[in-house]
């Protein structure tokens, strides 16, 4: 007998409902026609592929998601969303199991990518906009990647595209509340992804 | 004729040339843009990777801003355009959302003013006619493709762009410069976007692959409006029959307006395009 009213003979519905909270989807929608994965232009490199991510939220396949390098290869260019039947937004749900993982704690199966989103947002809170040059500089140093990319990087630095100078908007300390981080006078209750317990690199 | 601009963190970096043309180009057709005073970064992908309430709210400062100047906002850069529309959908339909971000950014949303992507308000707004008459310097000899990208398009729901999958509108404008438009079938195929700097050898094989598909098009080079999706195909294309330049829709309708700034854009490029354009004899 079941103990939890939502719970169900082959369906994980708490997982299903957290990812749809989320992500704004009805994950439980999807009869797996494929659509999805056949489009996607980065499924040959994945594990699972979109489809049977959605399979795996569906039946609360939770550690597996979770650690799984399909996370980070999602692109969000919404090839699926747009050709799904049900209208679920699988980059959404990508997101969402992103947020997931990082609030849980979980290391990322590509942590370099976190690293990457997490220094962008860095520069985003401290300055208002990216800075190109601090960005990847900085990312090179945290994930030990010196060298990709040299010569583009100094060909864009010399044709005066990467300004070494941040710009800094003015009203950055209102900006910095949307961050919602404790003790900033938080504007915006956040997703847990951005707290200061989260890890995942 | 007058609109707010929105650059985007881009067009002031990688996507200089972007910058310069849109705003030559405006100037020649004599609609005026005026720069959203101290716009913040729409925080792109890392933001609605790592949250979503951040993702929203980034977007709805500046729509704050845009509101407060009492006009359509243009956004040239996709990946831009496209946050700055998922945050209007959720200000219009999502009550609850709405009362969320108009607290934590401090304004009312009026839904007075709209966000409008580039390709958008020289279409809809401008108009192929005045576009055509203003090209003395026709295209006929350039063969190329016009590549969308992702976010320009998708999801149609969001962007409310033209045809998700068969957009026509970049080629029409193309084809009121002169330019021999080549029909293609990748013309909103995914370049990687942010997977450039995450998984660069996906966006390698991605990109290499639309290079590829537009050569065999005919195409000598691609005409885009992203930012993005111009830098990930001019730095990761890769191949056997040489690479191919990557224009911004703004540099080649400057070009065929005569404008004597383009030549300041074409150094920009990681891959020049000045041979190609000189073999079109567009350029002495």
């Amino acid at each position: 007998m079941p103990t939890d009213e939502r719970s169900h003979p082959i369906l994980d519905v708490p997982l299903m409902e957290r990812v749809n909270a989320l992500s704004d989807q009805q994950i439980e929608l999807c009869y797996h026609c494929h659509k999805c994965t056949s489009g996607c232009p980065v499924a040959e490199e994945m594990r699972y592929g979109p489809d049977q991510v959605l399979l795996l939220v569906q039946l609360g396949q939770k550690d597996r998601l979770l650690r799984s390098a399909d996370l980070w290869l999602c692109a969000g260019c919404e090839t699926c969303a747009t050709r799904c039947p049900n209208e679920i937004d699988i980059a959404r749900v990508m997101d969402a199991l992103r947020q997931i993982m990082l609030a849980e704690g979980v290391r990322a199966a590509d942590p370099g990518s976190v690293k990457f989103h997490r220094l962008f947002l860095f520069f985003v809170e401290r300055l208002g906009r990216m800075n190109e040059a601090g960005l990847l500089g900085a990312h090179k140093l945290w994930t030990g990647n010196l060298f990709s990319d040299l010569g583009s990087g100094a060909q864009m630095v010399l044709k005066g595209k990467i300004p070494l100078v941040p710009h800094v908007v003015k009203g950055r300390a209102k900006l910095r509340r949307l961050f919602g981080r404790p003790g900033t006078g938080a504007a915006l209750p956040q997703d847990g992804a951005l707290g200061p317990d989260a890890q995942g690199d | 004729m007058e609109y707010s601009y929105y650059p985007g963190c881009s067009l002031h970096s990688t996507g200089r040339e972007f910058d310069d043309s849109v705003t030559a180009v405006f100037r020649a057709l004599n609609i005026g843009l005026v720069e959203l005073e101290d716009w913040n970064c729409c925080g792109a992908s890392s933001a609605h990777s790592l949250s979503r309430a951040l993702s929203l709210a980034l977007p709805a400062r500046n729509l704050s801003l845009a509101q407060a100047a009492g006009h359509d906002v243009v956004m040239p850069c996709a990946a831009c355009f496209n946050r700055h529309k998922t945050a209007e959908r959720e200000l219009q339909g999502n009550p609850e959302r709405r009362r969320e971000l108009e607290q934590a950014v401090g304004f009312e949303y009026r839904g007075s003013i709209a966000v409008r992507a580039l390709i958008e308000v020289l279409h809809d707004a401008v108009g192929l006619q005045a576009i055509r008459e203003r090209a003395t310097c026709r295209l006929e000899s350039l063969p190329v493709v016009a590549y969308y990208g992702c976010l320009l398009v998708r999801p149609p729901e969001v962007t409310h762009f033209d045809d998700p999958e068969h957009p026509v509108e970049m080629g029409r404008l193309l084809g009121a410069l002169g330019a021999d438009v080549r029909p293609w079938g990748n013309a909103t195929e995914c370049c990687g976007g942010a997977l450039t700097l995450t998984q660069p050898k996906v966006a390698r094989r991605l990109v290499t692959r639309l290079a590829g598909r537009a050569r065999e098009a005919g195409a000598q080079a691609i005409v885009t409006s992203c930012p993005l999706c111009q830098v990930n195909l001019e730095m990761r294309q890769s191949g056997f029959s040489g690479r191919m330049p990557i224009f911004y829709i703004s540099e080649l309708m400057g070009l065929a307006f005569g404008l004597e700034e383009s030549r300041s854009w074409w150094p920009k490029h990681l891959i020049d395009p000045r041979p190609v354009l000189r073999a079109a004899r567009l350029i002495a």
